[in-house]
């Protein structure tokens, strides 16, 4: 999983059937230090995710799709946790 | 996934046969600033995107997913068209 921060939502009305119900949100991956790093992706919500906040992204296609909860998804990236706290000592 | 605008498509006579009636596309990744990042890509369209669309796509093997059981050889689909998408400041 990669740290990320939530920097926006998608709207999208034409789309493969599996994401239907599900929130698409625009995530900017990040070092634990808080820098950008890396282009910005967009991932499925399954947690209640919202702007601005720090997340927890699984970038594997099984793992997302389970956290979908939908077989055979198309989906490559689901955020599955909201960090609270993170502590890094290097 | 990741956002991209489609910027052409793809024509292809000598394919491997699962690509048959599939749309191949060309699309350049994006960023949240609307900037074009990275190289472009050719990506096969499950969702009737067109040129000049923003669509999102995905990467990896769940690209082949819209067509299962065929197993369609591609490592990128589009699987979305992008109404609109919001970035606050």
């Amino acid at each position: 999983m990669i740290l990320a921060r939530v920097v926006g939502t998608v709207v999208s009305t034409q789309k493969r059937p599996q994401f239907e119900g599900a929130k698409l949100l625009l995530v900017q991956p990040e070092t634990p230090q808080g820098e950008a790093k890396g282009p910005t992706l967009l991932a499925i919500d399954s947690v209640g995710a919202g702007v601005s906040e720090r997340v927890l992204v699984v970038l594997e296609g099984r793992a997302a799709g389970e956290a979908l909860g939908k077989k055979l998804s198309p989906v490559d990236a689901a955020i599955v946790g909201i960090v609270d706290q993170l502590e890094c000592v290097e | 996934m990741q956002l991209a605008r489609v910027i052409g498509d793809v024509v292809a006579t000598i394919k491997d046969p699962n690509f048959d009636s599939i749309k191949l596309l060309l699309v350049q990744p994006i960023a949240a600033d609307g900037k074009d990042v990275g190289r472009p890509l050719v990506a096969v369209d499950s969702v009737g995107a067109g040129v000049g669309e923003t669509v999102f796509f995905v990467r990896g093997k769940e690209a082949s997913f819209p067509w299962h059981p065929i197993e369609v050889p591609a490592d990128a689909g589009i699987v979305g068209i992008v109404d609109h998408y919001t970035v606050p400041k």
